[in-house]
């Protein structure tokens, strides 16, 4: 019931290669040859300079929580039980900004501009999520 | 929107349907009754509508609307960029009459969340697992939209060292004036304690952050500024509009999420009326979390960036206070259908026409409407005048 309830990623051709990194451990995102810009989610052209020439590229999967959110109350029956979560905005270290939870951390230290690394939380047996813990 | 289409057309009448709980009755139905006292109040009748705005219900709720209302229309729109929909649609609806395509417009609103009980999970996942939400928000469980407003507190406080009592302030001021509005569906006494010791729903909001869920409708109907003269109410002119769009559910490219493009929106506005933020005597700002008042009240200009807790203590918002604002009882206490721009209008006509007796403003020449649409995705200003 719960596996039901918990909304599950469905890849397209153009995003299967960022969920193929997860399932590698590896966050990865597209960057720009054209003009050098990262960008987040993934589409067919750059957004900045619209060029086609985007590559998929590992990131250090580290960066800082932009803000965040203490969830008291669950988005869907399957989130309830891990009441009370936290929903952050990640702005890694190479610029883009991704959602994440912020998982295998005290909640009252999570905090904005504290430091996190990329983890991944299986959910099925295609789908890797991308999460981030608080660093150390 | 261009200078001289400033006080080109009118707002002429406008109306509620039942408000509250209104089990029984459809959206639709709501939209309709509210359409019916809104042309009843412009002394107009339905065949003198040629265009509809409706953007809820169904995805193509103007054409839903005009077949439940019988009328042909030649113009419609159902646009739908969230909660400041109804305020998009004047703009548009001044931009059809000028172009000839319309010369009398009906804007309608209408939800039965409460009674549905569609708001309660408090996230829709209406999206396919393979859209860019699909895939990148909906499997981290975020509350939409108050996740993402907690977020904007949680900034706010973090650069600011805004306090919850600073918001509990705006609840308050709004429960204080839907006491004064016998429409009001939440008219109980309230206190900044209780406020703040409500139920923690996405840190730092609370429950008595947020908007009510609750049922209702609205109605509006836009006419040229020549048709405004034979009407049966006190017209009330468009002096100034202007919108901006960012983005949908993923606002990863949304630079900083305290800046979100209003004060240029309402320069815009400002610009096309010809007058200043001084100016203005009747303010309605959306409402649905007490921070988006906080964060609207600064990006507008009505105070400095950062100074917004200051500027609202002490009952500033509130009736006899120093900015009254939200003279319903807005999103917070007089109730909260889903989407509510329609209402701020509503409120706005009102103020403008000296028709709200217990809660009228000593003046009320020029009225202010600000509000956004989805998760900060965009936001529209519009002033209005006599």
């Amino acid at each position: 019931m719960a596996d039901i309830l918990r909304p599950t990623p469905r890849p397209t051709d153009l995003t299967a290669p960022y969920w193929h990194a997860a399932n590698e451990g590896i966050l990865s995102m597209q960057h720009c040859r054209h003009c050098g810009q990262w960008q987040f989610f993934p589409r067919a052209f750059c957004t900045h300079c619209t060029s086609d020439d985007v590559i998929w590229q590992k990131t250090t999967g580290l960066g800082k929580i932009y803000t965040f959110t203490i969830n008291r109350k669950a988005a869907n029956a399957y989130m309830k039980e891990r009441l009370p979560y936290a929903v952050a905005i990640i702005q890694l270290d190479e610029g883009p900004r991704m959602m994440a939870n912020i998982v295998n951390s005290d909640l009252s230290k999570i905090a904005i501009d504290a430091r996190v690394q990329v983890c991944f939380e299986r959910m099925d047996e295609d789908i890797s999520l991308p999460q981030f813990e608080l660093v150390a | 929107m261009k200078q001289t289409l400033s006080r080109s057309v009118a707002i002429g009448g406008v109306a509620e349907s039942d408000l509250g709980k209104v089990p029984g009755k459809t959206a639709l139905e709501l939209q309709a009754q509210a359409a019916i006292a809104a042309l009843r109040d412009a002394g107009l009748q339905l065949p003198d509508v040629d265009a509809v705005f409706a953007h809820t219900d169904d995805r193509f709720s103007s054409l839903q609307v005009a077949e439940y209302l019988g009328i042909t229309p030649r113009y419609v729109d159902s646009s739908n960029v969230g909660g400041m929909s109804n305020i998009m649609h004047i703009g548009h609806a001044m931009a059809a009459i000028a172009a000839g395509m319309c010369s009398v417009a009906l804007v309608t609103y209408g939800s039965t969340q409460l009674s549905d009980g569609s708001r309660k999970s408090g996230a829709v996942a209406q999206d396919s697992p393979s859209t860019p939400r699909g895939q990148f928000i909906l499997p981290y469980g975020q509350l939409s939209p108050i996740g993402y407003y907690a977020m904007v507190a949680q900034l706010h406080q973090h650069r600011y060292g805004t306090t919850p009592k600073d918001l509990a302030e705006i609840a308050l001021a709004a429960r204080l004036w839907a006491q004064l509005n016998p429409k009001a569906y939440r008219r109980e006494p309230s206190s900044l304690d209780e406020i703040m010791s409500s139920p923690l729903v996405a840190d730092p909001l609370r429950t008595r952050d947020c908007c009510l869920v609750t049922d209702g409708g609205g109605a509006l109907v836009i006419v040229s500024a020549d048709r405004a003269k034979d009407l049966r109410s006190k017209p009330v002119y468009v002096h100034g509009i202007a919108e901006s769009f960012a983005h949908h559910y993923t606002p990863f490219n949304t630079g900083d999420w305290l800046d979100t493009q209003v004060a240029q929106t309402a320069q815009a506005a400002f610009d096309m009326a010809g007058v200043a933020r001084d100016d203005i005597d009747v303010v309605q700002i959306y409402d649905h979390f007490t921070i988006g008042v906080l964060q609207s009240l600064e990006e507008l200009g009505f105070c400095r960036r950062g100074e917004g807790g200051a500027f609202v203590a002490d009952g500033a918002l509130g009736p006899g206070g120093r900015f009254p604002i939200n003279t319903s009882g807005g999103g917070l206490s007089y109730g909260h259908p889903g989407m509510f721009g329609v209402f701020l209008v509503i409120e706005a006509v009102r103020q403008l026409r000296q028709e709200c007796g217990q809660r009228q403003l000593p003046k009320a020449e020029l009225a202010l409407c600000h509000a956004p649409g989805l998760v900060f995705s965009c936001n529209t200003t519009m002033i209005l005048g006599v």
